[in-house]
């Protein structure tokens, strides 16, 4: 098994694209990653994409990216996973460069959502559609039904809630990349129109175009490339049941829960040892589960610890630096490789003024609808 | 929803039959082919309670096209009295009616009308007892 390194990265902002697309957003991403990266030639491509046949009526991407960045006939796939499926593509490119099958690997996520499809519908396809959309369910419609649950049992509070999306845009503001590069207040959160009670459009994820990629090599091949790598030291991942109401616990993410178990056991760590993490808030209360499962608070505590600034740039544990999912936007499946382009960056301590002080080891985790489905990677410095 | 998925789900939209698992006793709704408590494949036909209790609920206020003209519409994570979960409509109640613990039971509904063509889909949802 070879050591795998992040040697480039590179991600188009962020936001509704009109003038570019599909082929044109992920083809800029790959082109800024693979100029970062310095190399000449790439073996093989993971492209995850939620549903581009839904979005814009494409499927068959792996071949039609690779054909607009003029790197076929290499081999190429998609990979899909719902909302983490360029998150699980990169444990792919991970495993092939590890087992030696490959030197260097470009793995990319892009998804084109403003083309006039009806979003809703497109992601609610990630929920059981015979047993949870047939009643009428949507996806924020699901993580009301986690908010609600999370509040009788914990005491989690609607103020709590906002407190994420507050954190989320005020970083947001200092990320060139992000789809929103504003701030909100508690009240706008609060008092915003009603998505699915009790959250708002504020404590939503936006409707986003995007792409991000970066290029994977073995530890030893980034030696020679000469640019700053990040070396990834854990891969975890893990599913639950479809339906949200299957779980013994709907308050409880246990594939997030796993994936974070695995992906600490693989890199040797503990959760205190993260110095940066970037998690999938697609909304409000998924941060707040999150932050739970992955062990930065104690079950049921979220809340509280994301209000007393823990979780801010300057906290204990700096969640979301990016902006999250929330500011920075949700191109669905461009959204596990737009976290890991953040990471690196503050890794290699590029990242502006949302810079996080001596950030050492970072985490990224990525979520496939109601939990249904998380990845989690661990990245060092090397 | 094409009309050869809909005929398949009848027995459970409309008569909320569910599997039993033939060693471990755990109830599937919809039926499956392989126990997910103990892998066994055997199982014995039974049905939901009509009867149950909201675990959570929501109003969705933004809605797919198939449901745009229902909006606001309450949805609640409902236990049978037989342990079994689904989601489902809470109807004929107001939002501020709706508490978490509350008792329900299933009727038989209209859900929506497929496209500009399509079948009717029937099915159920609850309504507070």
């Amino acid at each position: 098994m070879r050591e795998v390194a992040v040697v480039g990265c590179g991600m188009t902002k962020f936001g509704e694209l009109w003038e570019k697309s599909l082929r044109d957003i992920f083809v800029e991403a790959a082109l800024k990653a693979i100029d970062d990266a310095g190399v000449d030639h790439i073996d093989s491509m993971y492209v995850g994409a939620m549903t581009p046949g839904l979005f814009v009526g494409q499927e068959h991407i792996s071949a039609l990216m690779a054909d607009y960045l003029g790197i076929a006939p290499i081999p190429a796939m998609r990979v899909e996973s719902a909302c983490c499926s360029s998150g699980m593509a990169l444990r792919l490119g991970l495993f092939e460069i590890s087992s030696g099958y490959s030197d260097i690997v470009l793995v990319g996520g892009v998804e084109k959502m403003n083309d006039g499809a009806d979003a809703t519908y497109a992601l609610a396809t990630a929920a059981d559609q015979e047993y949870e959309v047939y009643q009428g369910v949507t996806f924020p419609g699901l993580y009301a039904l986690i908010a609600r649950a999370h509040m009788h049992r914990y005491g989690t509070t609607r103020e709590q809630l906002a407190a994420v999306s507050v954190k989320n845009h005020h970083n947001g503001t200092m990320n060139p990349n992000a789809q929103f590069q504003r701030e909100v207040t508690l009240e706008q959160v609060m008092n915003a129109t009603l998505v699915a009670d009790p959250l708002t459009v504020l404590d939503s994820s936006p409707v986003s175009d995007g792409a991000a990629c970066v290029v994977l090599t073995s530890v030893d091949f980034a030696k020679q490339l000469k640019v700053p790598s990040v070396k990834i030291l854990g891969s975890g991942a893990a599913t639950d049941t479809l339906a949200l109401h299957n779980r013994e616990d709907i308050t409880t993410l246990k594939a997030v829960k796993l994936s974070g178990k695995a992906a600490y056991k693989m890199a040797g760590i503990k959760p205190s040892d993260i110095d940066v993490a970037e998690v999938h808030d697609c909304f409000s209360i998924a941060e707040i589960c999150i932050i739970e499962e992955l062990g930065f608070t104690e079950k049921g505590k979220g809340g509280p610890f994301t209000e007393q600034g823990n979780t801010a740039l300057e906290g204990k544990i700096p969640v979301n630096p990016s902006g999250g999912l929330k500011s920075k936007g949700h191109p669905v499946g461009a959204t596990g490789i737009a976290q890991v382009v953040e990471v690196v960056e503050q890794l290699r301590g590029n990242a502006g003024k949302r810079q996080v002080k001596n950030a050492k080891i970072g985490l990224t985790q990525n979520m496939g609808g109601s939990g249904g489905s998380s990845v989690v990677h661990i990245f060092t410095t090397t | 929803m094409p009309s050869p998925t809909y005929r398949r789900e009848m027995p459970q939209r409309y008569r909320l039959e569910a599997a039993k698992c033939k060693k471990c006793g755990k109830l599937f709704f919809p039926p499956r082919l392989v126990c997910a408590g103990c892998g066994s494949k055997e199982f014995d036909k039974t049905k939901l309670s009509e009867t149950g209790t909201i675990l959570s609920h929501t109003m969705i206020r933004v809605a797919p096209a198939d449901f745009a003209t229902q909006v606001p519409y309450a949805i609640a994570i409902v236990e049978s009295d037989n342990g079994v979960r689904v989601t489902t409509q809470v109807v004929d109640c107001k939002p501020e009616d709706l508490e978490i613990g509350k008792k329900v039971k299933f009727i038989f509904r209209k859900l929506y009308e497929e496209g500009h063509t399509g079948i009717i889909c029937y099915g159920y949802k609850t309504v507070l007892v």
